[in-house]
């Protein structure tokens, strides 16, 4: 049908029109069914396994944290009880930046956002009481990543888990945090290798271990595009890629456990697509770009979490339905794990009971929805399908258009990703508050305050962080402190020599060193990141993409 | 009425909150407003706020808050801005900053206070007609 005679024009937020209608003939225009294929084989589009959920539903793994590890062990063990099958641990921001509990530049901030972790033995309490063998624990660590992934497997080990066959994730995707999210600590280069050492040392320490799970979530919550998200975040792991091939791994030793995190909000039949065409497109990167052999390096494992970008501060309660679409939409498109920001969390830590309610959405799906009978149920639409061949051509196109200007890492480097994706978050800004772009409850169906549902503050008290910095001087005081020099001694020397840093971090993680204390080393060789601040990318026309 | 053309703004990321898509949003929107305004990127200690706003000779100082830990940093910054002697330049606050907050940050001097929501011209007009 023509756009031209329709009676509005609708373009979805990659910029791609929609027609009112799709027909066969719509999709043999995309490009057919050429991408589409079977479950469980190349190029995946449709999912990564044959059944899909049939085999095994996707795993639920709210993102939870705060005050010290015993708080969140708590909180842990509710979300278990009430059937959770993963955990994502939410660290506070002095962890999340290297820094300790007792240090100056942390004050105000332990225990606020986040479980505080100074030292290994933080770690033991937060996961006291957890089999590790049954519940895969995945960590938002970012700039501190190295040290925590030690920690994580120094206390499996300590445990008696065997590594080589635990599992779990750890975000540590540096680049999108110099994009959104900003936990970075060293500059641009060093930070990259501690990536690749810990890819490196996974795969031959703990091969069933996650070490990286790449971002487009927080690169599309800060204001890129859906096939922006997708296509910066394939950039990003070619850069990963090609740190750890640079140093003569082979692709199939790493690449099966590199996984994926990305965003769900807007428009339902963009997100679907976005991750179908994500999967095809991803499958023939790693096939056809890096000659990878094996199925699982071609996979797009991911989790797909119901963003923070979607919800609102008003009418918080209808966060509750945004919740229930992006589930939906997650199972939909075949993600490995799902996750939901809660109603409450425009506002604050989410409570218990919206916790409940994420969690208890995600388990209407599997339970009384049908969602975990059959595998990719939309396959076949004419829109979807149609759709999935332009966004896939359009992920493409931003790829080789990010190749061209000098590859993503040059791009972050000098802040040009940061401008344009800042541009667009205030271009979307401009039109959510001029009701060109709707939204409802903030620019359609307002109410007044008096009617505003009342949400519960998360309790913040000092005494928390009292507690955590008593406590890690009580490890200080218990720990063999020439142990700890002499491991610290060593993360140095191993950081000016150049050779794989985790022996060194795991040696002083289990001295009980600190985070802040690793860190401080590291800073020693490394430097600290300079963040590029560019404010152009002003004029409208240069946003054509 | 000051020409917009001199309103200088310092507007700074307090703590170790990494949340900076609002903030640079407003920043866009005050440039767009014809302020010339400086924006000290994230991380940023109390005495770095003020050595910024020292610098740049600021009438607004402006905070962008998203991690909950705005109480304890405006708290420490109040002493510090008043002894460099920017006591009576114009203090902005915006983020997330619960309802529950918002009379304590006005108390602690932040004249305006914006929590997420607020429309971007509402910001650039209450500074240009809160202007010291």
């Amino acid at each position: 049908m023509k756009s031209e005679s329709l009676v509005r024009l609708v373009r979805n937020e990659s910029g791609l029109p929609i027609e009112p209608l799709y027909t066969a003939a719509d999709l043999e225009a995309s490009g057919g069914t050429a991408m589409l294929g079977q479950p469980g084989k190349y190029p995946f589009t449709r999912g990564i396994h044959p059944q899909m959920y049939r085999k095994q539903p996707f795993t639920m793994r709210q993102y939870t944290g705060f005050g010290n590890a015993a708080d969140t062990n708590r909180r842990f063990k509710y979300l278990i009880d009430n059937g959770q099958t993963g955990l994502n641990v939410a660290f506070d921001l002095p962890t999340q930046c290297g820094i300790d509990s007792d240090d100056p530049l942390a004050e105000g901030e332990v225990g606020r956002v986040g479980m505080a972790v100074d030292t290994l033995r933080d770690f033991e309490t937060a996961f006291d009481g957890i089999d590790l063998d049954k519940i895969t624990v995945s960590l938002t660590i970012n700039g501190a990543a190295a040290c925590l992934i030690a920690m994580y497997l120094a206390m499996a080990e300590k445990r008696g888990f065997d590594l080589k066959r635990l599992r779990g994730t750890a975000q540590n995707d540096i680049l999108k945090e110099f994009v959104g999210r900003g936990t970075w600590v060293f500059p641009v280069q060093p930070s990259i290798r501690l990536v690749g050492d810990t890819i490196e040392y996974c795969a031959e320490h703990a091969p069933k271990y996650s070490p990286v799970s790449v971002c487009g979530y927080h690169i599309r919550e800060s204001g890129a595009t859906p096939t922006q998200e997708m296509a910066w975040a394939f950039c990003i792991a070619r850069a990963y890629a090609d740190e750890v091939i640079r140093r003569g791994m082979p692709v199939d030793e790493f690449a099966g456990r590199l996984s994926y995190n990305f965003n769900i909000f807007g428009n339902l039949f963009e997100q679907v697509a976005k991750f179908r065409a994500g999967r095809g497109l991803w499958a023939k990167i790693m096939k056809e770009e890096y000659g990878a052999q094996q199925p699982g390096s071609m996979w797009l494992r991911m989790i797909a979490g119901g963003g923070g970008g979607g919800l609102t501060l008003e009418q918080p309660e209808n966060n509750i339905v945004r919740g229930a679409y992006y589930a939906l939409i997650a199972a939909l498109s075949g993600a490995q794990t799902m996750a939901l920001c809660c109603y409450d969390e425009a506002y604050t830590i989410p409570s218990e009971y919206a916790q409940r309610i994420s969690l208890r959405t995600m388990q209407l799906l599997v339970e009384e929805m049908g969602l975990a009978d059959t595998v990719d149920p939309l396959g076949g639409s004419y829109y979807v399908e149609t759709l999935t061949n332009r966004m896939r051509d359009e992920m493409e196109r931003i790829i080789h258009e990010t190749d061209a200007a000098g590859g993503i890492v040059a791009l972050i480097s000098d802040g040009t990703i940061q401008s344009r994706v800042s541009a667009q978050a205030y271009r979307m800004q401009r039109a959510i508050e001029s009701g060109a772009f709707p939204k409802v409850g903030v620019n359609r169906y307002r109410s007044d305050g008096a009617e505003q549902h009342e949400v519960e503050m998360h309790p913040y008290g000092l005494d928390d962080a009292r507690a955590q910095i008593a406590s890690l001087q009580g490890v200080r005081e218990q720990r063999d402190a020439s142990a700890v020099a002499r491991a610290l001694a060593r993360v140095e020397t191993d950081a000016r020599g150049g050779v794989n840093l985790m022996p060194a971090i795991v040696e002083a993680v289990k001295a009980y060193a600190s985070v802040g204390e690793i860190t401080r080393r590291l800073v020693g060789v490394f430097g600290r990141y300079v963040e590029p601040l560019r404010f152009d990318h002003r004029d409208p026309a240069e946003q054509a993409t | 009425m000051i020409d917009a053309r001199t309103i200088k703004v310092v507007l700074a990321k307090p703590g170790l909150d990494g949340h900076d898509q609002g903030a640079k949003v407003v920043v866009r929107a005050m440039l767009d407003a014809g302020f010339d305004v400086h924006y000290t990127g994230l991380r940023q200690t109390p005495e770095q706020v003020v050595a910024a706003a020292l610098r740049g000779n600021a009438d607004v100082i402006a905070l962008s808050s998203m991690a909950g830990s705005h109480l304890p940093f405006c708290t420490r910054l109040k002493p510090l801005l008043e002894q460099a002697g920017l006591g009576a330049r114009l203090w902005v606050i915006g983020g997330n900053l619960p309802a529950q907050d918002h009379a304590a940050l006005r108390a602690l001097g932040f004249k305006g206070v914006f929590p997420s929501g607020s429309r971007l011209d509402a910001i650039c007009d209450f500074i240009r007609e809160n202007l010291p």
